[in-house]
């Protein structure tokens, strides 16, 4: 009964996609980069501003919160928070160990909080032991302390590949792991948001904690890469 | 559902291509779009998991080919319908039907931040037992549901270890055709890369899945 109604749904469902997807030019696909500034608006772009119009006249959104989701996205929300965690967790054993015991509470005491940041779980790098996180179903991803993924993470190159060949994935990446180092890949399947601690870099030993975090870049708290040591040779 | 989201494990897209300095969105209507969804999940009208699937049956050929934003538009666009914010009419047309009252956005700017810093849990902090304990061996059940599940097929029919249980947690797969929340208990699995991948893995590696206990049995 259940079944017949979701199929119904989905019946449903895939009539209007493919509707929407005969209006689609094949020029839209927006995750070609070299095509990004367009003089035309593409077809999604045409589709969403007439979806917000609608909306709008309707009362279901307003406009004012939506300048104000993507203000959030673009300029307040990002890896520079996951960062400042990681950099805290260097110099400060303590914190290090809370972050570990209950990221949430630790996370929480930096004021990163909140959508997709509900349950996390920091997993720590170490010389024998490298931590990978994945999405291998959608997007899942920590925004509150990395902010919206890049678009190679949802690609299906990355999700696909992150779980049957880490090892290659990294290598990509620029990252050669011995083969006595353990891998451990997280697939994120459920409401769990994982944030790898890198390990320090050599060479940061007088660095501030500020400065540590300059270091901290997106793709090492995913597991992608390691922390870079610092450049210039004052260290 | 067996779909092509389901694509961990699969070695046919090639390399992953990461951008240098890559922004947020690449065009202002993907942050729109992003706005939009967002800001209609405070109607209520449906949950993570519908939303979720509502992207997982785009047609397959379509999902591969559709960037991340314009899945969410396509998928959208069936969801507003579907739980009767908008009629197709009113989607196609662009305009509101005759006589239809304007309602009042339950999102306003001034209460975006206080809704991000909350977020929206799924943990639910009721008691319930846990079946399985730490270090217990346990196999991810073969099954194949038609509707929406958190289970990869890569995983199905595999053995692991639990590694922590990690709380009661709503079940996707009702709630993803709002069918009850069914709360349960998740954990997480260790699955040896070579379990799941045979010889070609590395010995040392292992892939961990948190997985509701619907899907696992004894290993």
């Amino acid at each position: 009964m259940d079944d017949e109604k979701v199929s119904v749904d989905r019946r449903q469902f895939l009539k209007g996609a493919v509707t929407a997807a005969v209006a689609i030019p094949a020029l839209a696909d927006d995750s070609n980069h070299d095509h990004t500034h367009q003089v035309v608006p593409s077809d999604p772009a045409l589709r969403a501003k007439a979806l917000e119009s609608l909306l709008v006249e309707k009362g279901l959104v307003d406009r004012a919160a939506l300048d104000a989701l993507v203000d959030t996205y673009e300029h307040k929300i990002g890896p520079r928070n996951g960062a400042r965690v990681v950099a805290k967790a260097w110099v400060d054993p303590a914190y290090k160990q809370r972050l570990l015991a209950d990221a949430y509470a630790a996370i929480t005491e930096l004021g990163y909080t909140g959508i997709q940041g509900e349950n996390m779980l920091v997993v720590e790098n170490k010389p024998k032991l490298h931590n990978l996180v994945v999405c291998t179903l959608c997007s899942c991803y920590p925004w509150p302390v990395l902010g919206l993924p890049p678009v190679w993470y949802k690609s299906a190159p990355y999700r696909s590949q992150a779980v049957i060949d880490p090892r290659g994935v990294m290598r990509e990446f620029g990252l050669d792991l011995a083969e006595d180092v353990e891998i451990r890949v997280w697939d994120s399947t459920a409401e769990l948001r994982y944030l790898v601690l890198p390990e320090r870099p050599e060479g940061s030993e007088s660095l501030n904690e500020e400065a540590l975090a300059g270091l901290v870049t997106r793709d090492s708290m995913i597991g992608v890469s390691k922390v870079a040591p610092p450049t210039g040779g004052k260290a | 559902m067996n779909g092509v989201h389901d694509m961990g494990g699969m070695q046919c897209f090639g390399p992953v291509r990461p951008e240098k300095d890559e922004p947020v969105f690449h065009a202002p209507w993907q942050g729109r779009v992003y706005a939009i969804y967002r800001a209609l999940g405070a109607w209520h009208k449906w949950n993570l998991d519908a939303s979720r699937h509502s992207r997982e049956v785009i047609p397959p050929a379509d999902y591969l080919r559709m960037s991340y934003y314009e899945k969410w538009l396509t998928a959208g666009s069936e969801m507003i319908i579907l739980r009767g914010l908008v009629t197709r009419a009113e989607l196609e047309s662009g305009k509101p039907a005759k006589g239809s009252v304007k309602a009042i956005p339950p999102l306003t700017a001034e209460k975006v931040a206080k809704v991000e810093a909350v977020g929206a849990n799924a943990r639910r902090n009721i008691p319930v037992t846990p079946k399985f304990q730490s270090g217990q061996n346990v196999r991810a059940r073969n099954m194949h549901p038609l509707g929406h599940t958190r289970l990869p097929w890569y995983a199905r029919g595999k053995r692991g270890t639990i590694d922590r249980e990690q709380g009661v947690f709503v079940f996707p797969d009702t709630n993803a055709r709002f069918l009850g929340e069914q709360p349960q208990h998740v954990y997480s699995v260790r699955f040896a890369a070579r379990e799941l991948w045979g010889d070609q893995a590395s010995p040392r590696d292992a892939v961990y899945l948190d997985l509701w206990e619907d899907y696992l049995e004894q290993g």
